[in-house]
């Protein structure tokens, strides 16, 4: 797995060779190694603790490795840069449990997310302009909120509190979002919607996703990466993933 | 863009309450100056005093506010702003008494000549000149405030471990301004003024206009933190309040959202306690005593935090309850102080104000949806009339 050789790198979007980290002692990740390509959907399927989230914490700068190296589009070193700065370079990321602003409307939310200056001051004299307000509406009817954009997101329900966070992504307009099980706790109905969403989503950027629902990863029919222990277990299509003996001794068979 | 941004931070609570205090600021003084004490309507000045240091409270109250219903940092060393804006004012006044003190001399104060000093410290340069110790009163708070929460936001210290770090701050300092060698009259702090401005600092007309300049701060500084509030950086506070982690993944630097909001916050608190301090006529290290900043929490709790005027009212009423409350049995006020805390804490978490809003907009709803129901219900009372 560990040979990531010739002009893999400089041509991907995320880059991940040998990444190591351990939390007193426990190798959460353990010499971990994969490689996203530009406009690629990644589905990442695992046992619980196998390190999925770490791995997100670990691209969006909010865990340091303690060895291996991270690069997104091919040069930018992830692990010398913050969360701000690597949200600003275009990393949007779903939070496992969802994440959004209770106290502000669905509308605020989306404001805030909008990639716009995020400075003290640009933020302190900011004015909705006419091309703001559109992009929000847009991302509205995307997401499926616009009736409810003048609620509070804590009156939303557990679905579309998932959705608002992914149309707060979108907002963010990254190059590479990274979605953290999308779609726990969501009726089968609104499954089936998420997956065809970020579908749709992927059309126009790189998506990771993780998650332990099979179903929905049949359905975006995509590569699969299956991660135990820390490190990459197999990976390739969903049936040849899900034929490996070891996936089924370590994850499909519990 | 500024117009804008003061546009958004005249909402209707805030107009009402602006035009309120600056009312009073033409009235309180009108009504102390222009009537006899005999007049019913006459406002003495002892009183005019009280409410003068009230505004003041309510300042620190609504600077606390800033922070800690907007943003979530709960600051435990507000009174140290308050008090370093308090001791910029006192230095002022010091300078003018001038040949006056006891000692008579024209340079030093008494307290300087009285441990052997020779020479004026250099940081009591400039004091002399009232413009000065104004601007001091500000920037001294705001750079303390500034450093302070650099190295505090920088390195992610947050919740119970930044509040009692704000209070070993107010801590520390309460013990450097104890020690005579630092310079500002020690344990007996600065008292004993004069005059300000060129006048008579016990005189009813400056006591008047020292109320009246403290109203006027007040609502200015209503105005301001609401336009703060209201606009996008201030969503973004409280998003930092209810979701820190999303907010940095959104790209937003926290610690510089938290830094600015923080030494605006302490520059207002300065102001407070430099207008507080030639109300009452004395500063002293006591200003610094952690329980001070406590207390200015429970004035925000009591009146309602996140809500701008809820401090403000708390500041009001707790105060004037001490005032009474003190006179009658001044040994309990702390535990009264401490039961109505636990009280508030109980049964109106959103304090005063927030619970009569939130009363407000609970019989708003109920009357939209029975107006909703009397319509339909009239519609199909209505119907089978017209099918008649
Ligand atoms: N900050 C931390 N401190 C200590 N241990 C941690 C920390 N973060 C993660 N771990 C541990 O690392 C392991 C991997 O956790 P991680 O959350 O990445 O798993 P996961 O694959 O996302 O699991 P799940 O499917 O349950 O979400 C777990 O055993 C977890 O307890
Ligand atoms: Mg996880």
């Amino acid at each position: 797995m560990n040979t990531l050789v010739g002009n893999t790198k400089p041509n991907s979007i995320l880059y991940l060779d040998g990444v190591s980290v351990s939390f007193d002692g426990f190798k959460a990740l353990n010499s971990l190694s994969f490689v996203i390509e530009p406009g690629e959907l990644r589905a990442i399927i695992g046992p619980n603790g196998a390190g999925k989230t770490t791995m997100m914490d670990i691209i969006t700068g909010k865990t340091r490795p303690d060895s291996g190296e991270v690069f997104f589009k091919g040069s930018i070193d992830l692990t010398q840069k913050d969360e701000a700065e690597i949200a600003q370079l275009g990393i949007g990321r779903k939070f496992q449990k969802p994440t959004v602003f209770e106290s502000h409307t669905v509308w605020d939310n989306l404001e805030l997310a909008l990639n716009r200056k995020r400075g003290v001051f640009s933020t302190l004299f900011y004015r909705l302009t006419a091309e703001d307000r559109a992009r929000i509406e847009e991302i509205l009817s995307t997401v499926r909120l616009t009736n409810r954009k003048d609620d509070f997101a804590a009156n939303l329900s557990h679905g579309q509190k998932q959705w608002l966070e992914i149309g707060m992504l979108l907002a963010q307009e990254p190059e590479l979002l990274l979605v953290d099980e999308p779609v726990a706790g969501m009726t089968d109905a609104e499954t089936a919607e998420t997956a065809v969403l970020l579908k749709e989503i992927a059309k126009t950027r790189s998506v990771v996703v993780v998650e332990h629902d099979m179903g929905f990863i049949r359905d975006l029919g995509v590569k699969v990466t299956c991660l135990a222990e820390g490190s990459v277990l197999a990976e390739g299509s969903i049936d040849f993933v899900s034929a490996d003996q070891k996936v089924i001794e370590n994850y499909l068979g519990r | 863009m500024i117009t804008s941004f003061l546009a958004k931070a005249l909402g209707r609570n805030i107009v009402i309450a602006v035009a309120i205090l600056l009312v009073l600021a033409a009235l309180v003084p009108a009504l102390n100056l222009l009537t006899t004490s005999d007049h019913p309507l006459h406002v003495p000045t002892y009183i005019v005093s009280l409410f003068g240091k009230y505004l003041t409270y309510a300042l620190l109250a609504l600077a606390l506010d800033l922070v800690w219903g907007f943003c979530g940092i709960l600051s435990l060393g507000h009174a140290a702003f308050f008090a370093l804006g308090g001791y910029a004012m006192g230095m002022y006044l010091m300078r003018q008494i001038g040949a006056r003190g006891s000692y008579g001399n024209p340079l030093l104060p008494d307290f300087m000549v009285f441990l052997n000093w020779k020479e004026l410290p250099w940081f009591w340069y400039g004091f002399d000149m009232f413009w000065f110790a104004a601007l001091m009163a500000v920037v001294v708070p705001g750079l303390l405030a500034f450093v302070f929460g650099w190295f505090a936001f920088r390195s992610r210290v947050n919740g119970v471990y930044l509040s009692i770090i704000t209070q070993a701050m107010t801590f520390a300092l309460l013990l450097a301004f104890f020690r005579n060698d630092m310079g500002f009259g020690g344990n007996n702090g600065l008292t004993d003024f004069k005059d300000i401005l060129g006048f008579n600092i016990q005189a009813n007309g400056t006591r008047s206009a020292l109320f009246a300049a403290s109203a006027i701060a007040l609502a200015l500084s209503l105005i301001i933190t609401s336009g703060i509030v209201r606009s996008k950086y201030g969503k973004i506070l409280v998003g930092v309040r209810d979701a820190e982690s999303r907010t940095r993944f959104l790209g937003y630097r926290v610690e510089h959202m938290k830094l600015f909001a923080f030494v605006v916050s302490a520059m207002m608190a300065g102001i407070a306690g430099a207008l507080y301090v030639p109300q009452v006529g004395i500063i002293n290290p006591g200003e610094f005593d952690p329980a001070n900043s406590i207390e200015v929490v429970i004035w925000a709790a009591v009146g309602g935090r996140g809500t701008l005027i809820g401090p403000i009212v708390g500041a009001i009423l707790v105060n004037g309850g001490k005032s009474i409350f003190t006179a009658a049995f001044p040994e309990f006020w702390l535990f009264a102080l401490g039961g109505l805390f636990v009280l508030v804490t109980l049964f109106l978490p959103k304090g005063i104000v927030g619970t009569a809003r939130q009363f407000v907009e609970r019989r708003k709803e109920y009357r939209k949806a029975r107006e909703a129901e009397d319509a339909r219900t009239f519609a199909a009372a209505a119907e089978p009339q017209a099918a008649e």
